[in-house]
């Protein structure tokens, strides 16, 4: 079966021009593939300058690739026909960070879902198109009557985040990226939105891309988790294995830092000495395993070659010589080791 | 690490400097915040910021305020700095420093007191960095403007000092902001705000646009600083979990009012106010999976805050006395108070 989008090898380089001489490598030969298998939600965690967000724009093809390609039911994102890459843009949708920006503040926020209705021909009616409307708000747990007719400013981030999730579901996608929806939303709000993701992956069958720097939320929604660290993927597979059991070291200094709200369990010591490792900035291609310069585990092998994945369980993909006695998988095989299962 | 050898130098020339080192009674607060009341004057009438909030600090006490945007976190912290502008305007309340009511002081006075007695990180404050400043000239600023006289030679070694001291290299005072990283620029802010060894630092969202590792090792830095200076911290954020790892109590704020105040553990294990609870229950964990519990309802516009206890139109266990009467924080254990109806009626059941 033809997956629904694949990212083949895909790299990106920013810079490196006539212009921009200086180049940055913003994301470093990443595949994966979705929606040939169950609906799930896939979460990609890194911190910022990991490549999380450039990836997300190149597989919504708003960004030109540097090597690789995007296909969206097997053809390339660049040779789609016109009716062709109008399906993409139905069945592939995005919800972004910020959730002001998105709306034009000179408009009532039912423009937002207005828009999608003529452009895609989804209602016959006024009536029609209301009730479509109504359904989708209702679907996010708003109430329609409190929501239509306002302007963005009358609502509050987590209500706007929400009619963008809204939004997405009006198209029944197949697909929606979502790129840190709930960072820019207040505690109590952002579980809101969380399960609302959470409930269209499982009750409407859309697949998630979960982007974000939040771990804990990535943990707690979805399925399979991709680590990016400064532009590779450092470790994937079950978030059960990836957040429980963490093999490579970037994973779990990242685990390690993470504030848990249990005044019981504070800031672990080990983690606490990595973290205390200066870090180097990356530019360029570099040859080794890019955390290297930080890692209390380095050896010549890792500053001469980057690692290549290597499978450290059935379900986990591990990028790091420690586990070089395990077999090494290919790049684009990383998500063979994913689990397809509905959410406990 | 040469921290612990910076130190005592640093305090025996602050010594010389006329400032005081030595700290008094330690079971008296060193900071006591009475009825503050803040309000933004707007033309669609008052939007009450802060109404009413009564805390203290003892010396050496990490204090956490933690409450959802537009709670008044970042105002409480303007205002103990008495750096509130119009249209906002202090309408009552009582900041005792030491003993002193820095409401009564003169704007001089006042800029005195700043940095060398209470010293604020703003949010984004590596932001407020000037660009075309090195990074020497703008620690020595603060110093200089408080009357701290040196030779070229002196400023170098305090700057250099101060670096380290926040665990950076003495270079980075040749450098300019654009040169360091986030982290980098956060603690050269932290290095400013302990120039002059302040009794109290207030640090509004030290970490909010930084990753969880560099904000772990900030954090880290300014908890150093901290016990070195035996200072005081108010650390206000939203982010719970920041809160469990680096304070001794907390404040949780609710539209402008402080709804809880307790010993960091007691808040996450008892947590005795509705809103608390519901905060508390609604925090994603690594542990368990669960079904999230969002809470229900949207926090109340500060132009029309609801009758009576301002959290009862969300809270699931509002009687009908909540709408009527607004509660008042009153103790509910050791060091532990709580604003809520509910805790009176069963603390009367209970005697």
């Amino acid at each position: 079966m033809t997956a629904l989008l694949e990212a083949r090898h895909i790299t990106k380089i920013f810079g490196g021009g006539l212009i921009k001489r200086h180049r940055t490598l913003a994301l470093e030969d990443f595949s994966l593939s979705i929606g040939s298998g169950q609906p799930t939600i896939t979460g990609v965690v890194g911190e910022s300058g990991s490549g999380k967000t450039t990836m997300a724009r190149l597989l919504l093809g708003l960004e030109s690739l540097t090597r690789g390609e995007v296909l969206y039911q097997g053809k390339n994102l660049r040779r789609l026909s016109r009716t062709e890459w109008h399906a993409f843009r139905r069945d592939v949708q995005a919800i972004f960070q910020d959730p002001f920006e998105v709306y034009n503040s000179f408009y009532k926020v039912d423009h937002v879902l207005t828009i999608p209705i003529a452009k895609f021909r989804l209602a016959n009616s006024k009536q029609e198109s209301r009730a479509l409307i109504e359904e989708v708000l209702q679907a996010v747990g708003l109430r329609p009557e409190e929501t239509l007719g306002r302007y963005p400013h009358q609502l509050s981030g987590g209500q706007r985040q929400r009619v963008m999730v809204a939004r997405a579901l009006l198209l029944r996608p197949r697909l929606i990226i979502a790129d840190e929806p709930v960072s820019m939303i207040d505690a109590s709000l952002r579980a809101t939105v969380l399960d609302n993701l959470r409930q269209l992956n499982e009750e409407f069958g859309i697949s998630i891309i979960y982007i974000t720097h939040d771990l804990t939320t990535a943990y707690q929604i979805s399925h399979n988790i991709i680590v990016l660290y400064s532009g590779s993927v450092t470790e994937a597979g079950d978030v059960e294995l990836v957040v429980g059991q963490p093999r490579h070291p970037y994973t779990r200094l990242l685990i390690g830092s993470i504030p848990l709200p249990d005044p019981d369990r504070r800031w672990s010591d080990e983690s606490g000495r990595m973290s205390q490792v200066a870090s180097r900035k990356q530019t360029g291609d570099g040859l080794g395993c890019r955390f290297a310069d930080r890692c209390p585990h380095a050896f010549s092998l890792c500053l001469e070659k980057a690692p290549p994945l290597f499978q450290t369980s059935q379900h986990r993909a591990t990028a790091c010589y420690l586990y070089q006695d395990h077999p090494s998988i290919r790049r684009e095989e990383m998500d063979k080791v994913f689990v397809w299962r509905t959410a406990s | 690490m040469a921290v612990a050898e910076v130190v005592p130098v640093f305090a025996r020339r602050c010594q010389r400097l006329g400032h005081d080192v030595s700290h008094d009674d330690p079971m008296k607060p060193l900071l006591e915040v009475s009825n503050l009341r803040v309000h933004y004057h707007t033309l669609r009438g008052p939007v009450k910021a802060v109404d009413g909030v009564n805390f203290d600090l003892k010396a050496g006490e990490r204090f956490s305020l933690v409450g959802e945007s537009g709670s008044g976190k970042s105002t409480i912290a303007l205002s103990l700095m008495r750096l509130i502008k119009p249209p906002g305007r202090i309408e009552s309340g009582e900041v005792l420093l030491d003993g002193v009511n820095v409401m009564t002081l003169s704007e001089e006075q006042m800029r005195q007191l700043r940095l060398a007695r209470i010293a604020l990180i703003s949010q984004g404050a590596m932001n407020s960095l000037n660009p075309v400043m090195r990074i020497k000239h703008q620690i020595a600023d603060g110093l200089q403007s408080h009357g701290v006289r040196m030779s070229r030679q002196e400023a170098a070694d305090r700057v250099g000092e101060l670096l380290q001291w926040v665990g950076l290299r003495r270079q980075v005072a040749d450098m300019f902001p654009h040169e360091l990283s986030g982290g980098m620029k956060q603690r050269v802010c932290i290095a400013i705000a302990i120039s002059l060894r302040p009794r109290v630092i207030i640090a509004d969202e030290p970490t909010s646009a930084l990753d969880v590792v560099v904000q772990r090792q900030v954090m880290e830095t300014l908890r150093r600083v901290q016990e070195d200076l035996e200072a005081s911290v108010i650390l206000i954020g939203h982010d719970m979990g920041l809160m469990a790892q680096f304070a001794d109590r907390v404040g949780i704020m609710y539209a402008g009012r402080l709804v809880e105040n307790g010993p960091v553990r007691d808040i996450f294990s008892h947590p005795r106010h509705p809103y608390s609870q519901l905060l508390i229950a609604s925090l994603p964990s690594l542990g368990k999976k669960g079904v999230f519990q969002g809470i229900p309802g949207f926090p109340p516009s500060l132009l029309d805050l609801p009758p009576g206890c301002v959290f009862h139109p969300r809270c699931p266990y509002a009687m009908d006395r909540c709408a009527g009467e607004d509660p008042v924080l009153r103790p509910v254990g050791f060091n532990h108070s709580a604003a809520c109806h509910l805790l009176e009626e069963h603390q009367e059941a209970t005697s």
